[in-house]
C-alpha cells in the first residue's frame, strides 16, 4: 500500500540504522561510561567479573521472553530461583558427591514447576499474572518449609563452581567465568529456539492474536506450557548460578522476577506478546545491570536502584509505545 | 431545498498509517431529510462517520455546524452539537441494563444519585415509539435481548439523546422483513420530527424507498452526489466504477464438477438443527441467509470451533466429525474467517509468517521454519505471487497490507495445504472493489482445480454472482436450495420465511 | 451473538458464586470449630476478631476493585500503605497536635501516587500493570533512601483508630464498614460509578458515548491510592510506629488483587462489585482461621494459600470463553 512519505524518503543506510534494537546502543553507552568512571573494568578481571555477576539475570531474561512473547508473565522465577537454592542446600547437606544428581532433580522440579504454571493457563484459564502469582506465594512456602525456616550454611564448592569460578589454565578460554559460558549457551539455544524453529514462530503467533492462532491450528495449549517450562528452566538455572556467589537464604530470589521482566521490556519486548527477542532481552539484563553498576560507581546508595529501575521501566515502555506510534509499525 | 443544512462536512481527510482512508470529501446534512451514504465495504463510510462522531480526528478539512465551524476532539463534542451515530459493531455494554445502555455516560441525577426511576420512565417511552409490537423490559440485560432488539436499544438511545442528525450505520443488517419495516417507519417519524438522517447503506432497495439525498463514496473519495435519488444502476455504477460484466468469474460447467467430498447428514449442535447438504469437487456453494440465521455457526461446526453434537459428517468419504480446527485441517479443510483481524491473522508478524502459520503449526515443533513438511519459504513466495499478494516485500508487517492483499495471504496460506474443503466467511468483506473481482476469480480457479468450496456471504448480489448452487439458512436449519439464476427476492423469501411485498 | 443462552446461565451463577465460597469456607470453618469442640471460635466475639484481622486487606481490597473494575490493577498499593504509615507517623512523632495534618498528608500521598499512576496509563499509554509496578519501585526507593527502618511514632490518641472501641465494637472495623458503605454507594448510585462500570466494559464504547474515559480512569486510581492510604494510618495506628517493610511483608498488592478477584470481579474489568470484595476479605480470613484451628504451621498455611488463591480465579476462569495468557 501507499506509505507516508516522510518514511520513503528516508535514506535506506538511515533507515536501516533505525531498525536496529537502540537497546544496543545504550548498552554500549553504558559500557563506555563504566569504563570511563572506572579504568579497571577494562582489563579482563573487570568485564569478566561485570558479565559473570549479569550472568543470572540474562539467563532469566531469556527464558522470561519466551513467556511475554506468549503473551503472558511468569512471576514464579524468583521464587523458583531461591526454591533451587534452599533445596540444593538441603538435598546436598554438605555432600560435594551429590552435586550432580541434586542439579538434575532441581531441574525436574523446574519442568514440573512449568508445567503446572502452563496448564493451569492454558487448561484453567487463569490469567498468567495470578497463575504464576500463586506459584511463587507457594514456592516461597514450600522453600520456608523445607528449610524449616533457617536455611543451612553453604553449598559446597563443586555447586559453587557454575556461579564462581572463572577458568584457569586452559589456553583460549583462559579468565573465562563459567557462568558466562552458562550463559553462552543457554543464550544461543534459547535464540535458535525462537527464532529459527516453527516453536518459536508459534510462540509469536499465539502472543499477537490467540484466536487467530487457534483457527489456523497451532497447538496453542502446548505452545503455552512449553514457553512457561523454557522460562522455570532458565530460573533453575539462574537458580545454580547465583547459588555460587550469594549465600543460602530464602530471600536469594526476591525481586528477580520484576528485574527479568523490566529487562526484556528495556529489549523492546511487547508485552502481552507478539514481539520479542532473545539477544535483545539478554542485553536489556546487561544494559540493567551496567545501570545498577554504575550507580555503584558514582556511589549512590542501594535504595536508588529501585527508583532508577522502576523509572527505566516506564521509560522504557513509554519510549517503545512512541516509536511505534511514529513508524506506524 | 433552500434550507441551510444541520451538518456540513467540508473536505475531509483522514490517514492512517500506510493507508489513507478519506480523501477531500464533503457531505451535508438536511434537516428533515434522509440522506443515504452509499458505497462499497472499504470504500470510507465508516471512517466518515467516525470523523463526523468525534472518534477520528481528521488530518484536514473542516466540520461546520449550523453555520459555526467545530472541531470535535471527544465523541462528547459530537454529541453536545447534537449528533449521534450508531454504528455497524454495536456500542452496547452486555452486561448492562436497557435502560444503563440508554443513558451510558448521561444519567440523570437528583442530588448526585442516579435517578434509576426516571431513566426506566424514559426508556419505556422511547422504546414505546417503535410500536406496540416491541417489548423490551428497561431493566433487561442487554446480553439477554437477541439482535434485533439490540439494534432498537441502539437507536433508542439515538432519539432520547434528542439527536439533530442521527447516523445509521447498516442498520438492517441483522434485521427480518417486519422489522425493517417497523425501521423504516421509525425513520418516517424521525423526519417528521426535523431531524436529519444519515443513512449508510449498500443496499439499493433501502435507497429507494427512504432517501432524499445520495452521496456515493469509493475508495476514500466522493465518486458521485446527487440531490435526488437518481436510479439504482447509476448508483451502483457509480459504487462500483466499472461494468459488472467481468466482475464475476464464469460458473463452473458440469464437466468440472466432480466427486462427493462433503457430506452432512442430520447434523446438530445448540444452534443448528437437522442440517443435510452435500458439496462436490469444482463446486462453490453460497450460504445466504439473515445474521444470526446459523451460516457462520455451521461453518464453524464443520471446521471443528463448534462442533457438531449430532449427525453424520463425513469428507471424501471419512467421518468428520472434528473437535477442534487442528483436527479438521489435518483432514484438509480450510476457513477464512470473516473477521480476518481477530480470527486469521497475526499483524504483528510479516506476510510470509503469516501464510506459512499453518504449514508450521502442522510441522515438527523443533524443525526449522523455513523449510516445513509443507512449505518452505521459498515456495510460499511462489505461492503469495501466484494468488497475486501486492506488496513491497514479503518480510514486511501484513499489518500495513491493504484488506484485499491480506485476505489474499491467507488464501496462500491455505493453498500450501492443499486442502479438500475451502471454507470462505464473508471473503470481501473489508476489501475495495478492484480487489474484490482477484478474490471471486481466486476462488473459482481453486474450485477449478478440484477443491470444494462454501462461501457464506450476506451480500446476496455476491452470492448470486458467485456461487454454482445456493442454499438458505433460517433459525438455524437450512430452509432453501436454489440452483445458479435463483433471484434476490426468492432467497429473501426463504430467509425471512414471510411474504415479500415489494422487494 | 447466538451463544448467548450458555452465556447468560453462566453469568447467573457466577453472580452468586462469591457468596457460594463464602458459604463453603463458614461451613467448613464450623465444622471444624465443633469437631475440634472449640466452641468458643463461634461465638459474636470470634467473628468480629475474625472479621478484624483483615482491615488492612479490607481497605485495599475496596480500593483495588476500583482499579479493576474500571479496567486496570494497580501493583503499587502496597509499597503506598507502607509509605503512608512512615509519613504519617514521622510527622505525628508522638505529637497529638499533629494527628491531623499527618494523616492529611498521607492522604495527599495517596492521592499524587493515584494521579501519577492513572496519568501515566492514560495520557502515556503505559500498560497498567507495568506504570503501577514502576511506581512501587520508585516508591519503594524512596521510602528507603529517607526512611531506613522504624521511622517516629504514634501518639496513644491515634492508637483509638486501632485499639479503641465504640458500642462493642472495635472502631477500625466500624470504619471498614463505612468505607465500604461509601464504596458501594458511589459505585451503585453514582453517574461516576456508572462510568467506571461502563469504561472497564468497553473503553471504545464508553468513549463513543461521550464519556471522558480517562478521567475515569484516573480518579478510579487516586480512589484506590486514597483506601491505601487510609490501610496506611491503619497500620500504622496498629504498630504504633511506621515500618517502611509493613505494605510489602503482608503482600498487600497481590493479596487485595487476589481477593478482589475471588470475590467474582472480572480482571478485564466492567463486571463484579464491592460485595465480591468484601465476600472475598471475608473467606481470606476464614481460611487463616481454619489454618488456625487446624494448627497448620505458617509456612505450610502460604502454601495453601497460593492454592487456593489460584483455584478460586480458576473456578471462575474456567467456565469463560475467553482465552487467557
Amino acid at each position: 500500500m501507499t506509505q507516508p512519505a516522510s518514511m520513503r524518503n528516508i535514506a535506506p543506510a538511515r533507515r536501516r540504522l533505525q531498525q536496529i534494537n537502540p537497546v544496543y546502543f545504550v548498552l554500549a553507552v553504558l559500557i563506555v561510561a563504566i569504563a570511563v568512571s572506572n579504568p579497571s573494568f577494562v582489563e579482563p578481571t573487570g568485564y569478566m567479573n561485570f558479565l559473570k555477576r549479569a550472568a543470572p539475570l540474562a539467563i532469566l531474561a531469556a527464558g522470561q521472553i519466551y513467556v511475554i512473547v506468549s503473551g503472558g508473565f511468569d512471576l514464579s522465577v524468583g521464587s523458583l530461583i531461591t526454591l533451587t537454592v534452599v533445596g540444593s542446600s538441603m538435598l546436598l547437606n554438605n555432600n560435594a558427591d551429590a552435586t550432580w544428581w541434586v542439579i538434575l532433580v532441581m531441574y525436574v522440579i523446574g519442568a514440573l514447576v512449568g508445567l503446572i504454571n502452563g496448564l493451569v493457563v492454558s487448561y484453567l484459564r487463569v490469567p498468567s499474572l495470578i497463575a504464576t502469582l500463586g506459584m511463587m506465594i507457594t514456592l516461597n512456602g514450600v522453600a520456608f518449609m523445607w528449610s524449616s525456616g533457617s536455611p543451612r550454611g553453604y553449598l559446597p564448592e563443586t555447586f559453587r563452581y557454575f556461579g564462581r569460578v572463572n577458568i584457569q589454565g586452559v589456553p583460549l578460554i583462559q579468565f573465562l567465568p563459567v557462568a558466562l559460558i552458562a550463559l553462552v549457551m543457554v543464550g544461543a539455544t534459547f535464540y535458535w529456539l525462537m527464532h529459527r524453529t516453527n516453536f518459536g514462530r508459534m510462540l509469536h503467533a499465539i502472543g499477537d492474536n490467540p484466536r487467530a492462532a487457534k483457527m489456523s491450528g497451532v497447538p496453542v495449549e502446548r505452545v503455552r506450557v512449553l514457553a512457561f517450562m523454557v522460562s522455570a528452566f532458565s530460573a533453575v538455572t539462574a537458580g545454580i548460578l547465583l547459588g555460587g556467589f550469594a549465600g543460602v537464604s530464602t530471600d536469594v530470589g526476591i525481586g528477580y522476577e520484576l528485574q527479568a521482566i523490566t529487562a526484556t521490556v528495556i529489549g523492546g519486548a511487547q508485552l502481552l506478546g507478539g514481539r520479542g527477542s532473545v539477544p535483545a532481552s539478554i542485553a536489556g539484563a546487561l544494559t540493567l545491570t551496567a545501570i545498577f553498576t554504575l550507580l555503584n560507581f558514582v556511589g549512590l546508595p542501594k535504595p536508588t536502584r529501585d527508583v532508577v529501575q522502576g523509572v527505566i521501566l516506564i521509560a522504557a515502555v513509554v519510549l517503545a509505545t512512541y516509536r511505534r506510534n511514529r513508524t506506524g509499525t | 431545498m433552500t434550507q441551510l443544512p444541520i451538518i456540513e462536512m467540508r473536505g475531509i481527510t483522514k490517514s492512517f498509517p500506510g493507508v489513507k482512508a478519506l480523501c477531500g470529501v464533503s457531505f451535508a446534512a438536511y434537516p428533515g431529510e434522509v440522506h443515504a451514504l452509499a458505497g462499497e465495504n472499504g470504500a470510507g463510510k465508516s471512517t466518515l462517520m467516525k470523523v463526523l462522531s468525534g472518534v477520528y480526528l481528521p488530518n484536514d478539512g473542516a466540520i461546520v455546524v449550523a453555520g459555526k465551524e467545530r472541531h470535535f476532539k471527544h465523541p462528547l463534542d459530537a454529541i453536545e452539537a447534537g449528533i449521534s451515530v450508531i454504528y455497524q459493531e454495536f456500542s452496547l455494554l452486555p452486561e448492562r441494563t436497557v435502560a444503563e445502555n440508554i443513558f451510558l455516560g448521561r444519567e440523570p441525577t437528583r442530588c448526585g444519585i442516579v435517578d434509576r426511576r426516571a431513566m426506566e420512565t424514559e426508556a419505556r417511552r422511547v422504546v414505546a415509539l417503535f410500536g406496540e409490537a416491541q417489548h423490551i423490559e428497561p431493566d433487561a440485560l442487554v446480553a439477554d435481548l437477541d439482535v434485533a432488539s439490540q439494534q432498537l436499544v441502539e437507536i433508542a438511545k439515538a432519539v432520547s439523546l434528542d439527536a439533530k442528525v442521527i447516523v445509521m450505520d447498516e442498520p438492517t443488517a441483522a434485521l427480518n422483513e417486519t422489522e425493517c419495516e417497523a425501521l423504516f417507519a421509525l425513520v418516517e417519524m424521525l423526519k417528521k420530527r426535523g431531524t436529519a438522517i444519515v443513512y449508510i447503506t449498500h443496499r439499493m432497495r433501502e435507497i429507494t424507498k427512504l432517501a432524499d439525498r445520495v452521496t456515493v463514496l469509493k475508495d476514500g473519495w466522493t465518486a458521485a452526489s446527487y440531490d435526488h435519488v437518481p436510479t439504482p444502476d447509476t448508483i451502483v455504477h457509480a459504487m462500483v466504477g466499472r461494468d459488472i460484466g467481468d466482475y464475476y468469474a464464469e460458473p463452473a460447467t458440469a464437466q468440472e464438477i466432480g466427486a462427493l467430498v462433503l457430506s452432512v447428514r442430520n447434523a446438530g449442535n445448540d444452534q443448528l438443527k437437522n442440517i443435510s447438504f452435500d458439496i462436490k469437487a469444482g463446486e462453490i456453494v453460497g450460504f445466504a441467509g439473515l445474521q444470526g440465521a446459523g451460516r457462520v455457526a455451521l461453518a464453524r461446526a464443520l471446521f471443528g470451533a463448534a462442533p457438531f453434537t449430532k449427525g453424520e459428517v463425513t469428507l471424501a468419504g471419512q467421518s468428520a466429525r472434528f473437535q477442534s480446527p487442528r483436527e479438521a485441517i489435518r483432514a484438509g479443510v480450510g476457513l477464512l474467517p470473516g473477521d480476518r483481524k481477530g480470527e486469521a491473522l497475526v499483524l504483528m508478524q510479516s506476510v510470509s509468517d503469516n501464510g506459512m502459520l499453518t504449514a508450521r503449526a502442522l510441522s515438527n515443533l523443533a524443525g526449522h521454519d523455513k523449510a516445513t513438511r509443507f512449505a518452505s519459504t521459498t515456495s510460499m513466495d511462489a505461492l503469495l505471487r501466484q494468488v497475486d499478494v501486492r506488496a513491497g516485500n514479503f518480510s514486511q508487517e501484513i499489518k500495513s497490507l491493504s484488506g484485499g492483499n491480506q485476505q489474499k495471504t491467507i488464501v496462500a496460506r491455505w493453498l500450501s495445504l492443499d486442502p479438500k474443503l475451502l471454507i470462505f466467511i464473508e471473503p470481501t468483506r473489508g476489501i475495495d472493489v478492484n480487489a474484490k473481482a482477484g478474490i471471486y476469480h481466486l476462488m473459482r480457479e481453486l474450485a477449478r482445480k478440484g477443491a470444494a468450496i462454501m462461501m457464506v456471504s450476506s451480500d446476496l448480489p455476491e452470492v448470486l454472482g458467485t456461487a454454482d448452487r445456493v442454499l438458505v439458512m433460517r433459525l438455524g436449519e437450512l430452509a432453501g436450495e436454489f440452483a445458479r439464476g435463483a433471484t434476490e427476492a426468492q432467497i429473501m423469501l426463504a430467509a425471512t420465511g414471510e411474504k415479500v411485498g415489494a422487494a | 451473538m447466538s451463544s448467548f443462552a450458555r452465556y447468560r446461565a453462566a453469568w447467573r451463577l457466577e453472580r452468586y458464586a462469591p457468596a457460594l465460597l463464602l458459604g463453603i469456607a463458614l461451613l467448613i470453618y464450623i465444622a471444624m470449630a465443633l469437631g475440634l469442640g472449640q466452641t468458643r471460635f463461634l461465638t459474636p466475639e470470634a467473628a468480629v476478631s475474625i472479621l478484624n484481622r483483615s482491615i488492612a486487606l479490607g481497605m485495599t481490597a475496596v480500593g483495588q476493585t476500583f482499579a479493576i473494575l474500571v479496567g486496570s490493577i494497580d501493583l503499587s498499593v502496597a509499597h503506598l500503605i507502607s509509605a503512608s504509615a512512615v509519613v504519617s507517623s514521622a510527622i505525628m512523632d508522638g505529637n497529638p497536635a499533629m494527628m491531623l495534618p499527618a494523616a492529611f498528608a498521607a492522604l495527599a500521598l495517596g492521592a499524587v501516587v493515584g494521579t501519577l499512576n492513572g496519568l501515566l496509563i492514560t495520557k502515556l499509554e503505559v500498560n497498567p500493570l507495568i506504570a503501577t509496578l514502576g511506581m512501587s519501585l520508585v516508591i519503594q526507593g524512596c521510602l528507603a533512601s529517607f526512611y531506613g527502618s522504624f521511622k517516629g511514632s504514634v501518639p496513644d490518641e491515634f492508637q483509638i483508630f486501632a485499639y479503641g472501641n465504640l458500642l462493642g465494637l472495635p472502631i477500625s472495623l466500624l470504619v471498614l464498614v463505612m468505607l465500604t458503605l461509601l464504596a458501594w454507594l458511589v459505585l451503585r448510585f453514582t453517574r461516576f460509578g456508572s462510568n467506571v462500570y461502563s469504561v472497564g466494559g468497553n473503553r471504545d464504547t464508553a468513549r463513543a458515548a461521550g464519556i471522558k474515559t480517562a478521567r475515569i480512569v484516573i480518579a478510579s486510581h487516586v480512589i484506590c491510592s486514597l483506601y491505601a492510604a487510609l490501610a496506611g494510618l491503619y497500620l500504622a495506628s496498629r504498630l504504633k510506629s511506621g515500618s517502611p517493610w509493613i505494605g510489602a511483608e503482608g503482600a498487600y498488592d497481590l493479596e487485595s488483587i487476589a481477593v478482589v478477584v475471588i470475590g467474582g470481579t472480572i480482571l478485564s474489568g466492567g463486571k463484579g462489585g464491592i460485595w465480591g470484595t468484601v465476600a472475598g476479605v471475608i473467606i481470606f480470613s476464614l481460611i487463616d482461621s481454619i489454618f488456625n484451628l487446624a494448627g497448620v504451621d505458617a509456612f505450610a498455611k502460604q502454601v495453601m494459600r497460593g492454592i487456593i488463591i489460584v483455584a478460586a480465579v480458576a473456578f471462575y476462569a474456567v467456565r469463560s470463553k475467553r482465552m487467557a495468557a
